[in-house]
């Protein structure tokens, strides 16, 4: 397990960063918590010439209060998310969804940005973060772009990350009192998402107002659940109805067929997974 | 009086340097000059080779010298198997590095040794291997059809077909008989599936050439049978080699075997002269470590109407993989002696048939054989049962053996000397709480609940102890199976116990201070305990099939009593007394009906400044003793789960379990206790979580810790454990052995507990692993097929 030799650079800054990148040319990797990134080194499934570890970029860190909505660095660790403040009162969701990433050594090294960028089909935050509507914040040597989280996710592993450009921050809207729950299937605890399901729900008078789901490993990127959505909106806050709903969870969909299960079967358990996020989402 | 240490629950003595960091495993071996070792290893599970190029490697920075099988065939020979089952087992040769053929994907074809293990890492990829593919065969039951060979240069994949008959054995009934009789007739099929053993510490050796005598440390259950093999394979002087297994993490049977990297490790330290180290990585450990279970039993059992087994009928087809490990030959033959398990029916036959696939080769893997049969006859008792319409425990109880009827002799001709199955299966239903389940299990059905409950059962018997040296030449394996140990008495009366017997996590050091403690009357601190160093122990046959205490333990006890003898001569001397007067209780020899006394480490310096002994004593109260066993030992357990099945997801959750073991005497119940959790979780990985899944071209798809799913402490229940304790009668501690109890009794029982969970909606069987989406699919089947019949 010992990776091919690499270059090594670790800017202090994110423009300093961006003018590494650049000379470096084509053979370059980005280096977040490395949790990803050096397990496919060390397997010699990558071997990039230059790694530029974002690691010392002090200003790619922590949750900042951003109005409307929360800027979240895209270094912020996976622990961090799960123990933040501001991301527990405007959108647990997040929280719910990186706590159940790995194990605590994997949560404090582990990126919320590297996982964003990673963009594995089994990877838990994609999803919320396309339920949540968020939006990415690019640099590039020719400035800032912004792009919505239903252009972000592009394909297996692909992002609208382009070369030579850095995730800085992800801004999520703040949905404040809306109830939520991540729902993760796995064989054993420690395991990526064989199917999971982000739930979001706002409730007003008895009735679901607004709903917001989001499907992890249906697709070889994260998905809307949109039929299910527009199925909550106005129904009762019983389970049937809820049931109902979320028979529409496979509409759309995707899914690989592996060890852990077949299209079918995954489908199914996007349904069973969906009416169970929403029940606990809508306080049931 | 002193505490007996014998059943005190001690806190292991190996475990703080382990804990802390401090541990010395072999890659932690560091020699002045050494080289390092990487492999290239074939893609392909079945190729030949047409060529292989290997000097952009050799010019690669840092590589002292590539080895490919052309440059070492005249010196490696081949791995051998020591435990031909019949005269007629056929075995491809085995070379460590591949020559001209690979046989399954992650074979060796060449071996880099350079400055650096990255250097060598680097230069593997620069070795060009040109291979013609040739066809694969990877089903068991399609290999036994011969359709496509596993070797060009074998004309049948059939290695050996060995059979045991009760009727032409005179140990009982033909089995023919039974099966025509049968008032009720079970046929099922059960399909073990290939698992790997996954030990912590992954392999890893090293050797030093650089001496008259060669020295390799290995991460090896086996130290002892390694260096015979090393030197009879070849050609070295037996005295020549010396073999030390440093701290080793964790075997499972994954280590009891020798190894292709063995022999290259020492032909390429040999060849450059220098110290040579090979690590593998984990990815390597999963591919190219032999791999366990692998087996296809059909089987049949026969009944009456009121529930007494009649007969049994096995055919089993085993799967060597690509080729004959040290002993993955004889695996299903220790099994074959247990299908009968606890119970006393009169007719039994089994065949076996060991067959060739392109697949990793297959070994010993907790249990070895036992697990398997434990499996298909537990299994089955659980299906006569539903067949009959009657609860599973009564049952088994009707079938059992008595306690009052032992000593036993078994319908393959094993005599189980001791043991209790009310007794355990009482303590365990009470623990279970089995009324107040099986009430629940009813008003869930009732409710039609999306979670069913459904209670698991298994008994099982095993024979531990391996093994007497006569019974293993009957059975045409190689070596014997007694084991040595040496008592040596310093100066200071402190102790120093040298073991044959190869601890890697048992606690033996822990266990075997307390035995000697105990009968030497010395601190349990003063005891140091040695082993695996084939210099510091010279004889021993090492650890592996629950034998290490009921054998090894007996080796030192017996050399404890002739220091005792020994010492009760000169102690007679000391005080002037005569030998017969002589007492020896709590570390002190007294002479009868005085009070004259003399401890023991005052007769150690006696011994040793040798100025006053008895004519012709010789100066050291040092004692040697080699045990062989007469007989077996059987321990036996009755363990109960509660399992809990999601039928809209399929997912499976272990509510309770419950075992009860009787290991019989216990020396130290933490460890017993430890043996039991570590046994246990394996064997509920195999009923749930774990499986070697290949893909068509014979690829290992559960390459890494990703796929092949090893449990871990969140997926695992509270057990709750106890024990009954009936000695066992064939040695003189009265120990049975625990190392395997829990893995060969939880497998069944889990997999029992789904199907009862799941029986009412029409589920007949689950093939193992029973993930969430084969219980899914299971319930969507019988809705189809009309569920309960
Ligand atoms: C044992 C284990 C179990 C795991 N289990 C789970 C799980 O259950 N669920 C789950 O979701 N994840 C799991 N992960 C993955 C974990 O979440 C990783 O942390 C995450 O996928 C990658 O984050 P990272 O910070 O480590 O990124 P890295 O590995 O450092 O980088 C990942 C990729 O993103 C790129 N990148 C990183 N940061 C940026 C940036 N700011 N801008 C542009 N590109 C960037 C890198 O170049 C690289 O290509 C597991 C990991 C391990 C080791």
């Amino acid at each position: 397990m010992i990776p091919s030799a690499f270059d090594y650079a670790a800017p202090a800054t994110v423009a300093e960063a961006l003018g590494v990148l650049a000379d470096a040319g084509d053979d370059v990797k980005l280096l977040a918590g490395g949790q990803s990134l050096i397990p496919v080194m060390k397997l010699r499934l990558a071997d990039p010439a230059m790694v530029v570890d974002l690691g010392r970029i002090g200003e790619l860190s922590g949750v900042r209060d951003d109005g409307d909505a929360l800027l979240i660095g895209a270094m912020t660790t996976h622990h961090e998310i799960v123990t933040d403040p501001l991301i527990a009162e405007h959108v647990p969701l997040l929280a719910m969804a990186a706590a159940t990433v790995a194990d605590p050594q994997v949560r404090h090294r582990g990126t919320f940005g590297g996982a964003l960028v990673h963009a594995d089909p089994a990877g838990d935050m994609p999803a919320p973060v396309l339920a949540a509507d968020a939006t990415f914040i690019l640099a590039g040597l020719d400035g800032e772009r912004r792009v919505a989280a239903a252009d972000f996710f592009q394909g297996y592993f692909t992002t609208a990350v382009d070369d030579g450009e850095i995730l800085t921050h992800i801004r999520v809207p703040k949905y404040t009192g809306w109830g939520a729950r991540y729902e993760k299937f796995t064989r054993v605890a420690q395991q990526w998402s064989i199917v999971a399901v982000a739930a979001m729900v706002r409730v007003e008078g008895g009735t679901i107002a607004e709903a917001r789901i989001g499907l992890t490993n249906m697709a070889s990127t994260p998905l809307r659940a949109t039929a299910v959505e527009q199925a909550l909106v106005g129904a009762p806050l019983t389970r049937e109805a809820i049931a109902t709903a979320s028979a529409h969870a496979g509409e759309g969909t995707d899914p690989a067929s592996d060890l852990n299960g077949d299209a079918a079967y995954r489908r199914h358990l996007a349904e069973v997974l969906t009416k169970r996020a929403v029940i606990v989402a809508a306080g049931l | 009086m002193t505490i007996a240490e014998v059943g005190r629950p001690r806190l292991r003595k190996e475990d703080a340097h382990l804990i802390t960091g401090r541990s010395r495993y072999t890659d932690n071996m560091t020699l002045p000059g050494m080289l390092h070792l990487a492999m290239v290893r074939s893609p392909f599970a079945h190729a030949k080779i047409t060529s292989i190029d290997t000097s952009a490697a050799k010019s690669s920075p840092g590589v002292v010298a590539v080895l490919t099988g052309a440059d070492v065939a005249a010196e490696q020979g081949s791995l051998p198997n020591v435990w031909p089952v019949t005269t007629e087992q056929k075995a491809p040769a085995f070379p460590s590095i591949a020559v001209d053929e690979v046989a399954f994907a992650g074979e060796v074809v060449a071996c880099i040794v350079a400055r650096s293990a990255a250097a060598a890492r680097d230069a593997v990829e620069l070795v060009d291997v040109s291979y013609d593919e040739l066809p694969v065969v990877l089903d068991l039951e399609e290999a036994f059809t011969d359709k496509v060979l596993a070797h060009s240069n074998l004309d049948s994949n059939l290695s050996a077909t060995w059979v045991f008959d009760s009727g032409e054995a005179g140990t009982g009934k033909p089995i023919a008989e039974a099966l025509a009789n049968a008032e009720v007739l079970i046929e099922r099929t059960f399909y073990q599936q290939r698992l790997i053993p996954a030990f912590m510490e992954p392999r890893s050796i090293v050797v030093d050439p650089t001496s008259e005598q060669i020295t390799m440390w290995s991460s090896t259950q086996i130290p002892h049978i390694l260096r015979l093999i090393l030197a009879l394979t070849l050609g070295l002087p037996e005295s020549k080699l010396r073999v030390i297994a440093p701290d080793v993490g964790g075997g499972f049977g994954g280590k009891l075997t020798v190894i292709p990297e063995e022999f290259i490790t020492l032909m390429a330290a040999r060849r450059v002269g220098k110290p040579c180290k090979y690590t593998e990585t984990r990815s390597e450990s999963l591919q190219s470590g032999h791999h366990g279970r692998a087996q296809v039993q059909k089987v049949k059992l026969a009944a009456t109407k009121d529930g007494i087994v009649t007969g049994l009928d096995i055919q089993l087809l085993a799967d060597m993989g690509a080729y004959l490990g040290i002993i993955g030959s004889g695996i299903p033959i220790l099994g074959a002696f247990m299908y009968n398990a606890i119970y006393k029916f009169p007719a039994y036959r089994l065949e076996c048939s060991n067959v060739f696939t392109n697949k990793a080769w297959t070994g010993a893997y907790r249990g070895a054989g036992r697990p398997e049969a434990t499996f298909a006859i537990e299994r089955l008792m659980d299906e006569l049962a539903v067949d009959l319409g009657m609860d599973p425990l009564e049952l088994r109880k009707k079938n059992w053996i008595n306690h009052e009827e032992f000593p036993f002799t078994t319908v393959t001709g094993l005599e189980y000397d001791s043991g209790n199955y009310e007794a355990a299966t009482a303590k365990a239903l009470e623990l279970f709480g089995y009324d107040e389940l099986r009430a629940e299990q009813a008003r869930r059905r009732e409710a039609n609940d999306p979670v069913q409950l459904g209670i698991g059962i298994s008994t099982f018997t095993e024979m531990c102890g391996l093994a007497p040296s006569r019974v293993l030449g009957a059975l045409s394996y190689a070596a014997g199976g007694w084991e040595h140990a040496q008592v040596r008495v310093l100066p200071t009366g402190n102790i120093e116990v040298v073991t044959g017997t190869s601890p890697h996590g048992q606690g033996h050091e822990t266990a075997w201070s307390q035995l000697v403690a105990d009968k030497l009357g010395v601190p349990f601190e003063n005891v140091e305990v040695l082993h695996g160093d084939t210099q510091i122990s010279q004889r021993g046959l090492d650890t592996y099939g629950s034998r290490s205490l009921a054998v090894g333990g007996m080796a030192v006890l017996a050399a404890a009593d002739k220091v005792i003898e020994k010492a009760k001569v000169l102690a007679a001397h000391m005080m002037e007394a005569s030998e017969e007067d002589i007492e020896f209780t709590d570390g002190k020899f007294s002479v009868k009906g005085t009070d004259q006394s003399t401890a023991f480490g005052e007769v150690a310096f006696a011994a040793f400044s040798a100025h006053n002994l008895p004519d012709g004593f010789e100066p050291n109260l040092d004692s040697d003793a080699t045990f062989d066993p007469q007989s077996f030992s059987f321990p036996h357990g009755t363990h109960l789960a509660a399992m809990e099945v999601d039928t809209e997801t399929g997912q499976v959750t272990i509510r309770k379990y419950v075992c009860v073991d009787d290991v019989g005497v216990v020396v130290n119940p933490l460890i017993v206790e430890g043996q039991v959790h570590g046994g246990l979780a394996q064997g509920i990985a195999q009923a749930l979580y774990e499986e070697a899944v290949h893909d068509d071209a014979g690829t290992l798809v559960t390459g890494s810790f990703v796929d092949y799913l090893v449990p871990s402490a969140p997926d695992l229940p509270h057990f709750t454990t106890a024990r009954t304790e009936t000695p066992s009668t064939t040695n003189q501690l009265g120990a049975k052995g625990v190392g395997e109890a829990g893995t060969i009794a939880s497998t069944p029982a889990i997999v029992n507990g789904v199907l009862d969970a799941v029986r009412h909606l029409g589920v007949k069987d689950i093939k193992m692993p029973c993930t969430p989406a084969r219980v899914w699919a299971a319930l969507e089947e019988a809705k189809t097929t009309g569920g309960v019949q």
